[in-house]
């Protein structure tokens, strides 16, 4: 016969001040473990749902990013004309091509200059991205100098919101809009009409085209065929592809500095839940004996302490994912280094992270209370009933 | 003496508890190092660029060039001493995992106006002479096995096409925060091919970088540059190398806080550790205290003796994590190297790793030593039941 489960429970409960800090710096250590996780699926959720799978983007060849390509007028053009580009309802092809430039703007309040991308749009541009709605205002006249700014770009840069101007390329560019692109990358840009922005910078190229598949399995045909013409030389990803590689480096950073931190943290937090569980055992000797004793046996006094350090486990994990959870409301806006352009993303709980960080935490307890509970099972009964 | 005496038996009483506590601390107080020490070198080279040197770039972007006509305009200045120029290249070598700086730049000026980039002299006078030829840093050259006289192959990102370069020379860094993983080539190579392939795009350049005659001037040329071209199709913004560097820096700055709060969690969470360790201890020596107070001892002596123990676990352990904070730092600098031109601890960073240690032991210590003070002598003496 076992060991009832509430002698685990009410032994924690019975000495709460060391259960409490105990727990306590489990559950930092999941915090920190969550938050990390929390991060890098936030960082991958945001450029995963800035593209689409039907969308093809094409590029100039080996430019990794839309801003160091170039598409020429002529090659725009040959894209253009593609048997692949899906049409919409008024029979216009759902193609955009599009300017990509960085400009420096200084942020609101610490007035520290950010890298801001900026999107010159075609007519097609808002269809192409269902997850893109304006908010306030309205969509810039074309051959104006009217912009619509992203909703963190809005809040978090000088310039940026409703009925504000921003000075770029020689001239002032008024805010006529705000749009909210959810958890995209695109929330964190301006966009503005094609042609006035090619002439401002004073840049006759596009920087990339984009448009939908007619026909998303007719993705490899097109790109075997785009990538083999001598007269272009472009290269093509499907838009979720696209993003994914660019946020490569940055989310391999989030997960490496994640995982070290957690291995180093965890260690502590192990260490931790040791002395717990040792002073425990030590303190619980003639208890010990007297259950032997009563005739339970070795495997149930181990399993009942290992029982009680799983709970101290969990209650710590419990605790840090709460607070964790909290985390959802903050964002994070950071340089990509790999486009030199501004990103904004949030920590996303999702309930795999929540599951691994319990896991985490019980794996913590486990870890941390098997080898008292070994040596609680191994006591000798009459030196244990001696020992108080 | 005594004292002393009495913290050490009643640290080493119990030995596996004292020796996880410790060691839970010396790891924490590693990570607390080797954590600062990122953030160290995350400024590092913002710190050790030089407030005398001017970089003008284009004030729409770092993407946007800049004529190359504005080199004479420039070195008219009063107060300006020397000019260089260049682009960032963007080249990948094989493939994109193997990330360098690579920057096209005009040779001669450009190792005149940056004395740390040391060169023997006869590589020097090849690499100046040969168009084709490049330097590289000598870590740069040790990842990939360089040799004086190899060819070397990078994929333009920015301007397309396979580049070739031969080696001519391998640069050290005056000071050990020279960064030595950089490849620099000839400008005017760059110029020449894009004048055939892309002539829209040739005779710019994407920085100046101007050295100044005397330190105190570089505002005012600042100013001057950027004043001389404003108004013009592209205007000019012209700031120290440092701020340059630093406002780089400040883009990822959110990571680098994040960096600095994750590295005072793991002291927090060592606290809690030490704390427990310190509270389960007085809680079973509490009838020993009794006696104490009974013999005569003060309140204050108790306190004294609590105190000291934790403070003296602590500072073992911290003393621990100090050492071997070292040893860690030249493991991360030869298995990372290609992330961080160099990864050295501080002294400061050592006093602070102390002081952490310090901070452990006092706060685990304080509602214990609150405890042995107050006990009353019968309360903790009836504990024996």
């Amino acid at each position: 016969m076992g060991i009832p489960y509430s002698y685990s429970i009410r032994n924690l409960w019975t000495r709460r001040l060391t259960t409490v800090l105990t727990a306590s710096g489990m559950a930092l250590v999941v915090f920190v473990f969550s938050a990390t996780l929390m991060l890098a699926e936030g960082l991958e959720k945001t450029l995963v749902d800035t593209g689409s799978y039907d969308n093809a983007i094409v590029i100039r060849k080996s430019a990794n990013s839309e801003v160091q390509s170039g598409v020429e007028r002529l090659q725009a053009s040959i894209i253009g004309s593609q048997p692949e580009v899906a049409f919409g309802e008024n029979g216009q092809p759902l193609l955009a091509k599009e300017l990509v430039v960085l400009i420096n703007i200084p942020k609101r309040g610490t007035n520290k200059p950010a890298n801001v991308v900026i999107r010159g749009i075609s007519a097609s541009s808002l269809l192409l991205r269902p997850q893109v709605k304006l908010m306030e205002g309205r969509m810039p006249r074309p051959g104006s100098a009217e912009v619509v700014a992203g909703k963190s770009i809005a809040q978090r840069f000088q310039g940026g919101g409703m009925g504000e101007t921003v000075r770029f390329g020689m001239r002032d560019w008024i805010v006529v809009g705000v749009f909210d692109a959810g958890n995209t990358g695109f929330s964190s840009e301006i966009w503005g009409d094609v042609d006035q922005l090619m002439q401002a910078f004073r840049r006759p190229v596009y920087s990339s085209v984009i448009f939908k598949l007619r026909d998303s399995s007719s993705f490899e045909e097109f790109k075997t065929r785009i990538e083999s013409d001598p007269r272009l030389t472009l290269e093509t990803k499907r838009e979720t592809r696209y993003y994914q590689d660019q946020s490569e480096m940055m989310a391999k950073f989030l997960r490496i500095l994640g995982i070290t931190l957690t291995v180093v943290f965890s260690l502590g937090a192990v260490i931790g839940a040791m002395i717990t569980m040792y002073a425990a055992v030590a303190q619980r000797m003639t208890e010990i004996g007297t259950l032997r004793a009563l005739g339970f046996l070795k495997g149930s006094i181990l399993a009942a302490f290992v029982l009680e350090s799983l709970f101290l486990g969990l209650l710590g994990g419990s605790a840090g994912l709460f607070f964790a959870s909290f985390m959802q409301f903050i964002t994070i806006s950071t340089m990509n280094w790999q486009t030199f352009a501004e990103l904004a993303f949030s920590f996303t709980l999702t309930v795999d992270i929540a599951f691994k960080s319990l896991a985490f935490s019980v794996l913590m307890g486990f870890v941390g209370g098997f080898l008292p509970a070994l040596r609680a099972a191994k006591m000798n009964i009459v030196e244990a009933l001696r020992a108080g | 003496m005594f004292i002393l005496k009495f913290l050490i038996r009643n640290a080493l009483r119990h030995k596996l508890r004292t020796s996880l506590t410790v060691i839970g601390i010396a790891i924490a107080i590693v990570a607390f190092g080797l954590l600062r020490t990122l953030v160290g070198v995350w400024y590092s080279g913002a710190e050790h660029s030089s407030a005398s040197r001017l970089v003008t770039r284009n004030a729409i972007s770092l993407i946007f060039p800049l004529p190359l006509s504005y080199k004479d305009r420039i070195r008219q200045i009063q107060g300006v001493k020397a000019v260089s120029y260049g682009n960032w290249f963007g080249g990948i070598y094989i493939d994109e995992k193997n990330f360098f700086a690579n920057y096209a730049v005009e040779p001669k000026s450009y190792l005149d106006l940056y004395p740390e980039i040391v060169l023997p002299a006869d590589q020097k006078a090849a690499f100046i002479r040969d168009r084709k030829g490049c330097i590289v840093g000598r870590k740069l050259a040790d990842r990939y096995g360089w040799k004086v006289g190899d060819m070397i192959t990078l994929r333009g990102s920015i301007f397309p096409g396979q580049w070739e370069f031969v080696l001519q020379g391998i640069y050290h860094g005056a000071e050990k925060s020279t960064e030595e993983r950089v490849m620099f080539f000839h400008w005017n190579y760059l110029n020449e091919t894009l004048k055939k392939t892309a002539p829209r795009r040739a005779d710019q350049v994407g920085f100046y970088m101007i050295g100044i005659t005397t330190p105190d001037l570089t505002a005012e040329v600042a100013l001057t540059v950027d004043r001389m071209f404003r108004n013009s199709l592209a205007e000019t913004l012209t700031e120290t190398e440092r701020a340059f560097q630093l406002g780089f820096i400040a883009m990822t700055e959110a990571i680098v806080i994040a960096i600095q709060i994750v590295s005072y969690v793991v002291i927090v969470i060592i606290m809690i550790v030490a704390a427990n360790t310190m509270a389960m201890t007085a809680r079973e020596r509490i009838t020993e205290y009794a006696t104490m107070k009974t013999l005569g001892f003060g309140a204050r002596h108790i306190a004294g003796i609590v105190f000291g123990e934790s403070v003296f676990i602590a500072m073992i352990g911290g003393t621990l994590g100090a050492l071997l904070t070292f040893p860690g730092a030249r493991w991360i600098e030869t298995e990372l190297s290609q992330y961080f031109p160099s990864f050295s601890v501080a002294p400061a960073t050592v006093y602070l790793e102390l002081l952490a240690a310090c901070l452990i032991g006092v706060v685990a210590a304080v509602f214990p030593t609150w405890r042995g003070a107050t006990i009353r002598i019968a309360e903790g003496l009836r504990r024996i039941g």
